[in-house]
């Protein structure tokens, strides 16, 4: 349920669900998001959902604060079980080269690299939201004992592709971005796909991931 | 086929120098923050709804968006006619008949005239109308260019010398139109209080809201970055990752704030202290580094009752021309 609605701005309504980031908040901000989407409520621009946030954008021509919370208060909300969320399995590299902040997680975490790798590779990951840059999944959670910072200064160029981990998160770059997510590994998959306007995201909030590890030879002649 | 290619490219533009940021803009995009696509299109509303009005064109048609250097380009085909809004510089090459431009007018170009946009005077974005439509590939309902994402006409990018733009058709009558408006500047951009407003010091409550901040030269269509007195956060430099919006002014760890423009990442972690109400985007967008800026705080009655004024005001300059 939503706990709060406040004003972001004048054209846009912030929609608080609580404090906590776990599967249960996040799965009422994406019913929420589902079902407003279904609405098609005049005015409304945008919807952008994120762990125990649903932010509601909307046009000050035709509508205003005041109309859009009104409708939201009022909206039934499909409570069904049914998210039609899909189950994906990424292939990931980690050679040498890919694997670009290894090293500092073996350091921060005082765990060797193949037990990063075994912890990483046998988690079943839940998609909390896309965003940032088109198509970013993220994606939780790790275990406590996987959780580190971002970079103290992040990089300029995160190639795409790239499977970093921050915090409970991981997330995968869908292009060639600046970032600070600690990069275990690259992916051959392409995540967004700017020519699929129907779908241009493989991982949209609601699915399920698991991370599957391929060799450097699976890897360079992936199709 | 032959015949079909010839005349498509009938009427086009030869690109002689791209300029440093010319893009095509529209209205942007809609519905797509949750798949982390923001809006784009024109960073400055009203100019581009302007510049479309004096070509004769619907407003919602794309046009070239430029930023400080234009574009120099020469025409090839039919009569047509161009107009730019903004406060910028150019001149158009008639044979040996070099005329001076102005902004608000629409000028007729004829086969092998050369249009030099030579620059923004003290703001940042222009815009260049023609009075026809630009053959262009549209995804998710606009042309508009997102360089970061690839999304958008000219296969995601920004304009490249020597590329050509080519024309689909010419409005039929060419009817010269003019309007007489100057671009006001303002030093004051009115916000909204954030949602983490009480993340930040008294003090630092204070700066925000009283002190002056220049405008970094590392701004671009995706956000625009403040220099001066640093704010003090006393709660956490961080916050769980949410949606932003355009306007949205986010204080990160080093106390410098950053506004989100038309091309901003859809989430972010810092903390929001305030955002800039939708009157003042437009001139906001046009301040230039090194201009100073200051915020003033307005409730949200009064940001809607400012948006209204400022919307009514763009229809009765569209009415005039």
């Amino acid at each position: 349920m939503i706990k709060n609605i406040l004003n972001l701005g004048d054209a846009a309504l912030y929609c608080d669900f609580g404090k906590d980031v776990n599967k249960e908040t996040n799965t009422q901000v994406i019913r929420y998001f589902k079902s407003i989407q279904k609405e098609n409520i005049e005015g409304i621009n945008n919807l952008t959902p994120s762990y125990n946030k649903l932010i509601i954008s909307f046009d000050l021509r035709k509508t205003s604060f005041k109309n859009v919370k009104n409708s939201i208060e009022n909206i039934n909300i499909d409570k069904s079980d049914n998210l039609e969320n899909k189950k994906i399995e990424i292939p990931v590299c980690c050679e040498e080269n890919f694997s670009l902040d290894i090293k500092r997680l073996e350091e921060k975490l005082n765990i060797s690299r193949d037990k990063i790798y075994e912890n990483f590779f046998k988690k079943i990951f839940f998609c909390y939201m896309t965003g940032f840059i088109a198509g970013m999944p993220f994606l939780g959670d790790l275990d406590d004992n996987m959780r580190v910072k971002r970079l103290e200064t992040p990089r300029v160029k995160v190639p795409k592709g790239s499977v970093g981990l921050t915090e409970q998160f991981a997330n995968i770059y869908t292009f060639e971005s600046p970032g600070g997510w600690n990069i275990i590994g690259n992916t051959p998959l392409n995540i967004f796909d700017r020519f699929k306007e129907a779908e241009p995201n493989l991982i949209n909030p609601g699915d399920t991931i698991i991370f599957k590890r391929i060799t450097s030879d699976q890897y360079h002649n992936y199709d | 086929m032959i015949n079909i290619i010839i005349m498509i490219n009938k009427n086009y533009f030869k690109v002689i120098r791209s300029g440093i940021n010319t893009t095509f803009q529209d209205l942007g995009r809609k519905n797509l923050y949750h798949i982390g696509i923001p809006f784009s299109g024109a960073m400055d509303n009203r100019n581009y709804l302007l510049s479309n009005k004096l070509v004769g064109n619907q407003l919602h048609y794309p046009v070239l968006e430029f930023a400080y250097q234009g574009p120099l380009l020469k025409y090839h085909g039919e009569k047509i006619n161009i107009a730019i809004t903004g406060d910028v510089y150019f001149t158009i090459k008639k044979n040996d008949n070099l005329i001076n431009g102005e902004c608000y007018k629409s000028f007729t170009l004829e086969n092998n005239d050369i249009l030099d946009i030579i620059s923004t005077n003290k703001s940042v974005y222009g815009y260049l109308a023609i009075s026809g439509e630009f053959d262009l590939k549209y995804q998710w309902s606009s042309c508009s260019i997102n360089t970061k994402a690839k999304i958008g006409s000219n296969d995601g990018k920004k304009l490249d010398t020597d590329q050509k733009i080519n024309i689909s058709n010419i409005n039929q009558n060419l009817i010269n139109k003019k309007l007489n408006y100057i671009n006001t500047k303002i030093e004051n951009i009115r916000v909204i209080k954030g949602t983490n407003f009480n993340y930040f010091s008294d003090q630092g409550k204070n700066i925000f809201l009283g002190k002056e901040f220049i405008v970094s030269k590392l701004s671009d269509r995706m956000g625009m970055r403040l220099e001066g007195p640093k704010i003090e956060n006393i709660v956490d430099t961080n916050i769980k990752s949410e949606g932003l919006i355009k306007g949205v002014i986010q204080v990160p760890a080093d106390g410098n704030p950053i506004i989100m423009l038309s091309d901003h990442g859809t989430i972010g972690g810092y903390p929001k202290i305030g955002v800039v109400i939708s009157a003042d985007y437009d001139k906001l967008v046009q301040l230039i580094p090194g201009s100073k800026i200051k915020f003033k705080e307005v409730n949200l009655t009064s940001a809607e009752t400012l948006f209204k004024l400022y919307d009514l005001e763009t229809k009765n300059l569209i009415s005039q021309i």
